[in-house]
């Protein structure tokens, strides 16, 4: 068949691609730019770096495949870059890379596959992609549990299910490097990017406000206790994510933890970790991974951050294609912005971003504190 | 494999690569060396330089061999200005420039010159007059003879006139006219003028510098006075071998092949137009190189174009490409006052020696297939 394999410059995409081309497959490696790189090169430990992409073209050269680079930095900045900034502005925490993979590996580039004429879209994600007992198609966690990425892709369409191959799908990571190895791949042991690409230090906070230039969510504000008492000054929201607790500079005889962010009123509560503890929680409107939405009532394992081991979850479906997800057991850090990803067994069900917590954060404790009857 | 994309580089002629192996193999010394087997090299390079010398009628005296168009540009731009740095610390250049003489006007930039733009006409034309706008203390101005993207060709001479009429000195860029239309040194009156060996059949790393005798230039490199004292470094001989042949090659088939691309040109934009009937080629106007079509089809972005055409054996150039790679819009369609929508949806083919009707045929039937899918592709990837 006919491959459009994506390649960021990394080991994963890389083996993933090479792999396909020695069973036979006749490979077209691309690469999309996703922000110009101007004069000044990023970390090297980030993708699509010029490095990234001379490494990318390298295993196209060695493998003997044709290879592109595309430009996709529009798109990348308005479904990625934009929702980002948006998201941290108003008190989210948002995750770019399901919108990456939803609006550009698994959108923009599947778009392309028409451009030389693809039968499917390879990448190097950790997941895989067969038919469920129902003989519909499925996504379905990585054999290897460790590596598996089905969180990040909780957001890809459905229908685009159809038109990729996961050819990592039942390798372990050192098995992929093995595989780098042995085929002579240049980059088998590069340094494993951990960190968004576009922002490789970690300070999103300041990438926010220093490379986009934009000052939401930076001015300081109020830090508040759950009975609403100013207790510090915080240093701008966009430094903060719900169930924090390094980074607060507050003094308190017990630990205290991001409970909430208040875009509107500038302030961030915090408080005791048990206040950090939830329900369930509401989400966005869903993306199903299915070909029809579960039963009200199913019963999940839902995932509500990529390292998350996940907590037994029931689903109800509201009018507007979201599902409220309530937890068997209480969890912590239920933050905005990240996904809720849903599955039975294996196979993921879909994602969707979260909207809330089920109830309201900061109020639970108050009512608490002062003696009233939990909410339903 | 249908290749059009001779302004990138084309094919090295079969007898100069010919020419160019048995260099490798038979001179084995230093053209500096005062030895026999040092001369005999030497007079191989010799004889490439008088090849270059007659097919831009200079002499051979005037040959300055250089690595490449971009090391030709940045020679003659920054030796001419720093040569001349008590006149003034100012250069100019045309918009349209190829980004070599960008480059070396940048350098010069941070090394405290000033530098100005000519600005070109929507017919991709830089005017004579815009010469007479530069500010005072100009002292070298760079024009290209045929612009690489689009392949209109300068009115050079009417420029240079104006120029040396001011006192400027003038470098020519010429590495995308030469051996497409005739280049005369003499009657362009330019004190500076560049040629590139893999753009007419030589190979790549070769190229000339022609400095009028007396023209001012400090060198950039500084060795123990090769070429002149205008060059350091011992030359690339087998590339220089090459380059010479291909000059004279070139020179002896202009003529024809340039009447031979003309007509298949015509040809292919009539096909163009019945492909696409909305495309637009840059420049359609103005006096062009016989080889190079620039055109926009209007909801194709050029990287899907790309993308589809080489998928299908179909090899074009689209804008500049950036350091990673991917395709950007060009300057030079800017620079035209070209609309974002079409700058962005631009194609250059180019054509050479092995270029046939044929082939045309074929790849425009394939350009019609392509433009359909990229088009569907562009219209699905449109940002919000």
């Amino acid at each position: 068949m006919r491959v459009l394999a994506a390649m960021s410059g990394g080991v994963d995409s890389a083996v993933a691609a090479a792999l396909l081309a020695e069973q036979g497959h006749e490979v077209h490696g691309v690469t999309l730019r996703l922000a110009c790189y101007g004069k000044t090169p990023m970390s090297p430990k980030a993708c699509c770096t010029l490095d990234a992409i001379d490494d990318a073209r390298r295993v196209a050269t060695a493998m003997n495949f044709p290879y592109q680079v595309v430009d996709a930095e529009d798109v990348f900045k308005h479904r990625v870059m934009m929702p980002f900034v948006d998201g941290y502005a108003s008190g989210r925490t948002p995750y770019p890379c399901a919108l990456c993979n939803q609006h550009l590996k698994f959108g923009d580039l599947v778009t392309r596959m028409e451009l030389i004429g693809a039968d499917r879209l390879a990448t190097g994600h950790y997941a895989q992609v067969h038919e469920a007992a129902d003989g519909t198609l499925g996504l379905f966690r990585a054999v290897s549990h460790e590596k598996d990425q089905t969180y990040a892709l909780a957001l890809v369409p459905y229908a685009a299910l159809a038109r990729v191959t996961l050819p990592l799908g039942a390798l372990t990571k050192p098995e992929v490097r093995a595989h780098g190895e042995r085929l002579g791949l240049s980059c088998w042991d590069k340094v494993e990017s951990q960190d968004l690409c576009f922002v490789p230090d970690g300070d999103y906070a300041g990438y926010i406000q220093n490379t986009l230039g934009d000052s939401r969510g930076s001015t300081p504000g109020d830090f508040v206790n759950t009975l609403g008492e100013r207790i510090g000054t915080h240093r701008g929201i966009v430094h903060y994510t719900v169930g924090q607790r390094r980074g607060l500079a507050l003094t308190a005889a017990a630990r205290l933890y991001v409970l909430d962010i208040d875009a509107a009123g500038n302030t961030v509560t915090v408080g005791p970790r048990e206040a950090l503890e939830e329900s369930g929680l509401v989400t966005q409107r869903m993306n199903w991974l299915m070909s029809a939405p579960p039963a009200e009532g199913t019963r999940v394992l839902a995932r509500i951050r990529y390292n998350h081991a996940g907590a037994m979850a029931t689903l109800s479906h509201t009018d507007d294609g979201a599902v409220i997800a309530r937890f068997d057991v209480p969890q912590v850090a239920v933050a905005p912005g990240q996904l809720a990803v849903f599955y039975d067994d294996d196979r993921c069900l879909g994602g969707a971003a979260i909207a809330s917590s089920l109830r309201d954060r900061a109020s639970a404790p108050v009512r608490a504190a002062a003696g009233l009857p939990a909410l339903a | 494999m249908i290749y059009l994309d001779h302004n990138a580089s084309t094919p090295v002629r079969p007898e100069v690569a010919d020419a160019m192996n048995t260099a490798l193999r038979d001179l084995g010394a230093n053209p500096s060396s005062a030895h026999r087997e040092g001369q005999r090299v030497r007079a191989a390079l010799e004889r490439a330089r008088e090849q270059v010398a007659r097919f831009v009628h200079a002499d051979a005296s005037e040959v300055i061999f250089v690595s490449g168009g971009t090391e030709g540009d940045h020679l003659a731009l920054m030796g001419a200005a720093w040569a001349q740095r008590e006149r003034g610390m100012r250069v100019a250049y045309a918009a349209i420039e190829h980004h070599a003489v960008h480059g070396a006007a940048d350098v010069l930039h941070e090394l405290g010159w000033s530098h100005a733009e000519l600005p070109c006409e929507p017919t991709g034309i830089t005017l004579p007059a815009a010469i007479d706008a530069l500010p005072q203390g100009t002292t070298v101005v760079s024009l290209m003879l045929a612009n690489n993207e689009t392949g209109v060709l300068q009115p050079v001479a009417a420029l240079t006139e104006r120029a040396h009429a001011r006192g400027m000195l003038v470098h020519c860029d010429a590495v995308q006219a030469a051996g497409k239309v005739p280049v005369d040194f003499a009657a362009l009156g330019v004190d500076f003028l560049v040629l590139s060996g893999h753009k007419f059949g030589g190979p790549k790393g070769a190229a000339a510098l022609i400095a009028r005798k007396g023209a001012p230039l400090s060198p950039l490199m500084r060795g123990s006075g090769h070429e002149r004292g205008r060059r350091g470094g011992t030359e690339n001989v087998a590339g220089i071998v090459g380059l010479g042949l291909a000059a004279e090659l070139a020179g002896v088939s202009l003529a024809a092949e340039s009447t031979r691309l003309l007509a298949l040109r015509e040809r292919f934009e009539r096909g163009l137009r019945l492909v696409s009937p909305d495309a637009h080629v840059h420049g359609e106007r103005s006096p062009r190189l016989p080889n190079t079509v620039n055109a926009s089809f209007p909801g194709a972005r050029s990287d899907s174009l790309l993308m589809a055409l080489d998928a299908r054996g179909v090899m074009v150039s689209a804008g500049a490409a950036c350091a990673s790679g991917a395709v950007e819009p060009s300057p030079v369609l800017r620079a035209m006052a070209v609309p974002h929508e079409l700058a962005i949806s631009a194609l250059r083919f180019s054509f050479g020696r092995e270029t046939t009707q044929a082939q045309l045929d074929e790849a425009l039937a394939i350009i019609a297939e392509a433009l359909q899918v990229a088009r569907r592709v562009t219209a699905a990837g449109a940002p919000a």
